[in-house]
């Protein structure tokens, strides 16, 4: 077996796709950096992230397969699952030998995975458009921290940067430790280190807009005046709102 | 009171009073944020669920609760001695755009009960629209309730304005409507619901030659009807659900499962169950009609007037129909597929996909996530299949004995008699 280490990056997974074919690598096995603490039984192969590779590889998909799929196959890089990476490569091997589209080809099991992880990392984005409170500080910059399931803030930048043109935001990813940042112009990636501050009610207080308190208590009263007693179904409730989202939410304090 | 604690008061009381009202829905728009402002209609994202399980998509509000009219089966009707409030028109807007700002909301969604008359509510709330959308390049969503009576201007102008406009039928017939709201005729909810189609049309006719001509209510129109405080079956109810749907192009009907909220005779008793079962059958009916290619007559006739409650819908259908079963999974159209019971939209795309590798047996079928135990009685591909002449009622204690269903926690102790 030869482990096949990479950066983490997507361009660095394609490039290591690249390099399987390459060196005709012999049972490669691709891992993170961070993931891999040497092979007992085999080989390491260090890849390098280059861009001129990666894109041939993704040329090469482009040809042989539709653009909904290297989407999914991206969705599916980003759910960030154990060895993940292994299955995206016995599909891309697939797809490579197979001389007609395999994209539906559900019944093989890496097709299935991938489609269905696909969906999941989907519906992870989607919760994130939907659960993301932002709190407002007194400089005008509106921001709420997240922990999602799967890395999903590449996936939601576009969709808050169309919607909230006219303010400042940031979404900081608390278990990645990082975010984006949106100027006013452009969206950001930003590496930085600030959960200590917010973590302490009186930093709130001190860093809030006065009128953030507001809001939040007028939405709370919102959230329970809707609610019609006679019809309650908290697993329904739980089953639409799983709990682990529920830190995000104003309206759940 | 303080201003923070008075808006508070009048959110809750406004908030409270537009409950009722189940549309939450905020898609079928295409507003684009293009002039750099707040906002875009385009996803129908629901931001939280109360704990009876809807979707808070919109900041649904009426704008006051006071009002000139008697309907028995509302809270603000007149002779009702509850507390009244009224919001400004400045108020909304704020609410709303702080409230869209914080990602809590995808827009406004504004009704009122009727102060004064008709026009002079409805011109409130076509301005709480137009002062967002001009004032505040506010692009996020607007949903308008359409008073009964208003002028042909006015609702033209909300149009403009809004995403959606809607006027709720009530009651699923004239008579009903008659005896538990003698204010309102159904006329003047039918007038503006033919106004509104043929406007809708026209603005669609004129995009097409002027690019810039201004949107008309992109997301249509919609209403809504209470459902078991009344009568009628859901024959009568989804016939006209359908006429709906034809006639004036409607993009939803709702049904609202009535709350008992009034001592009046007329009505079923405070502390009767909400029709919660019977008003999920009716969206799944719903469903069948504009998805699943189903005609209104196949899922309710005179000899079937009443949607059963144990089971859905569709599989009623099926039952009624075995002689059209099994399917052939493998040979089958999409459309034949997509009847079967446990077999979803998605999941017969998925199968019309698949099945061109290689044929599909019923551990392919599994795989792709059909509800497969509900499905098995209905297909055939190979040998594998059971091929056993069940009766129908022997199917379905097989398929409620493996149910366990979102609605069960609340089947009242009548309905479990069934
Ligand atoms: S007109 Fe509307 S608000 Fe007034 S009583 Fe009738 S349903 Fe209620």
């Amino acid at each position: 077996m030869t482990v096949v280490v990479y950066d983490g990056s997507f361009e660095g997974l394609l490039t290591a796709v690249f390099e399987v074919y390459e060196y005709k690598l012999p049972q490669p096995f691709i891992a993170r950096e961070a993931a891999t603490t040497g092979s007992l039984f085999g080989e390491t192969h260090t890849v390098i992230t280059n861009a001129e590779k990666s894109n041939r590889v993704y040329q090469k998909l482009k040809a042989i397969i539709s653009a909904k799929t290297i989407k999914q196959l991206y969705d599916t890089y980003l759910s960030e699952i154990k060895e993940i990476e292994n299955v995206l490569l016995r599909f891309i091997q697939y797809a490579l030998q197979s001389n007609f589209t395999i994209e539906n080809d559900y019944t093989k099991a890496d097709v299935l995975l991938i489609q269905q992880t696909s969906k999941k990392v989907n519906r992870e984005k989607h919760r994130m458009k939907a659960f993301v409170r932002f709190q407002l500080t007194k400089d005008q910059l509106y921001y709420c921290i997240i922990q999602p399931d799967y890395n999903v803030l590449p996936l939601i930048g576009k969709h808050f940067k169309e919607r909230y043109a006219d303010q400042r935001w940031l979404l900081y990813d608390g278990l990645r430790k990082y975010g984006l940042y949106y100027n006013g112009e452009t969206v950001e990636e930003v590496q930085m280190h600030f959960e200590a501050d917010l973590n302490n009610e009186q930093n709130l207080a001190t860093l809030h807009d006065e009128k953030e308190e507001l809001y939040q208590q007028l939405w709370k009263q919102y959230f329970s005046s809707v609610n019609i007693q006679a019809r309650k179904n908290m697993k329904l409730h739980i089953r639409q709102m799983p709990k682990r989202y529920w830190r995000y939410l104003v309206e759940k304090q | 009171m303080p201003m923070s604690d008075r808006i508070t008061e009048k959110l809750s009381i406004l908030a409270d009073a537009a409950k009722y009202d189940v549309s939450c829905a905020s898609s079928g728009s295409d507003r684009k944020n293009n002039n750099n402002g707040l906002g875009n209609a385009s996803n129908g994202i629901c931001h939280a669920y109360t704990e009876d399980g809807r979707c808070v998509s919109l900041l649904k509000i009426l704008l006051t609760n006071h009002c000139i009219f008697d309907c028995a089966y509302c809270v603000s009707r007149k002779s009702n001695d509850i507390k009244r409030a009224a919001f400004t028109v400045q108020e909304v807007v704020d609410l709303t755009i702080n409230f869209y700002r914080r990602n809590y909301i995808e827009g406004l969604f504004l009704s009122s009960g009727i102060f004064k008359n008709a026009d002079y509510t409805m011109e409130r709330l076509v301005s709480v629209a137009k002062k967002l959308r001009t004032e505040h390049k506010f692009n996020g969503y607007i949903h308008l309730k359409t008073i009964p009576g208003a002028s042909d201007e006015l609702v033209k102008e909300a149009g403009l304005w809004a995403d959606r406009l809607s006027i709720n039928v009530e009651m699923p017939t004239e008579k009903s409507l008659a005896l538990l709201a003698p204010d309102k005729n159904r006329a003047d909810m039918l007038k503006p619901m033919q106004f509104l189609k043929d406007a809708i049309i026209q603005n669609k006719e004129e995009k097409k030659l002027f690019a810039s001509t201004p949107m008309f209510a992109p997301a249509g129109q919609s209403t809504q009807m209470v459902i078991g405080a009344t009568p009628e079956t859901d024959l009568e109810i989804l016939w006209l659900a359908n006429g709906f749907y034809k006639k004036f192009n409607m993009r939803r009907v709702y049904y609202s499962g009535y709350v008992p909220i009034s001592n009046d005779n007329r009505l079923p008793a405070i502390g009767t169950p909400v029709p919660m079962i019977r008003e999920n059958r009716l969206y799944q009916a719903d469903w069948l009609m504009r998805f699943y290619g189903f005609k209104v007559q196949e899922i309710v006739n005179h000899e079937n007037p009443l949607l059963d409650t144990d089971i859905d819908p569709k599989l009623s259908w099926a039952l009624r129909n075995l002689q059209l079963f099994p399917v052939d999974i493998n040979k089958a159209g999409y459309e034949v597929i997509v009847r079967i019971p446990g077999i979803g939209i998605q999941s017969a795309q998925k199968i019309c996909a698949a099945r061109k590798f290689r044929r599909l047996n019923s551990t392919h079928l599994q795989k792709l996530g059909i509800a497969y135990n509900r499905a098995k009685y209905f297909i055939s591909s190979d040998t594998e299949f059971e091929k056993k002449d069940w009766h129908p009622n022997q199917i379905k204690s097989f398929i409620l004995k493996e149910g366990n269903s979102k609605y069960e926690a609340n089947f009242s102790p009548q309905l479990k008699l069934f």
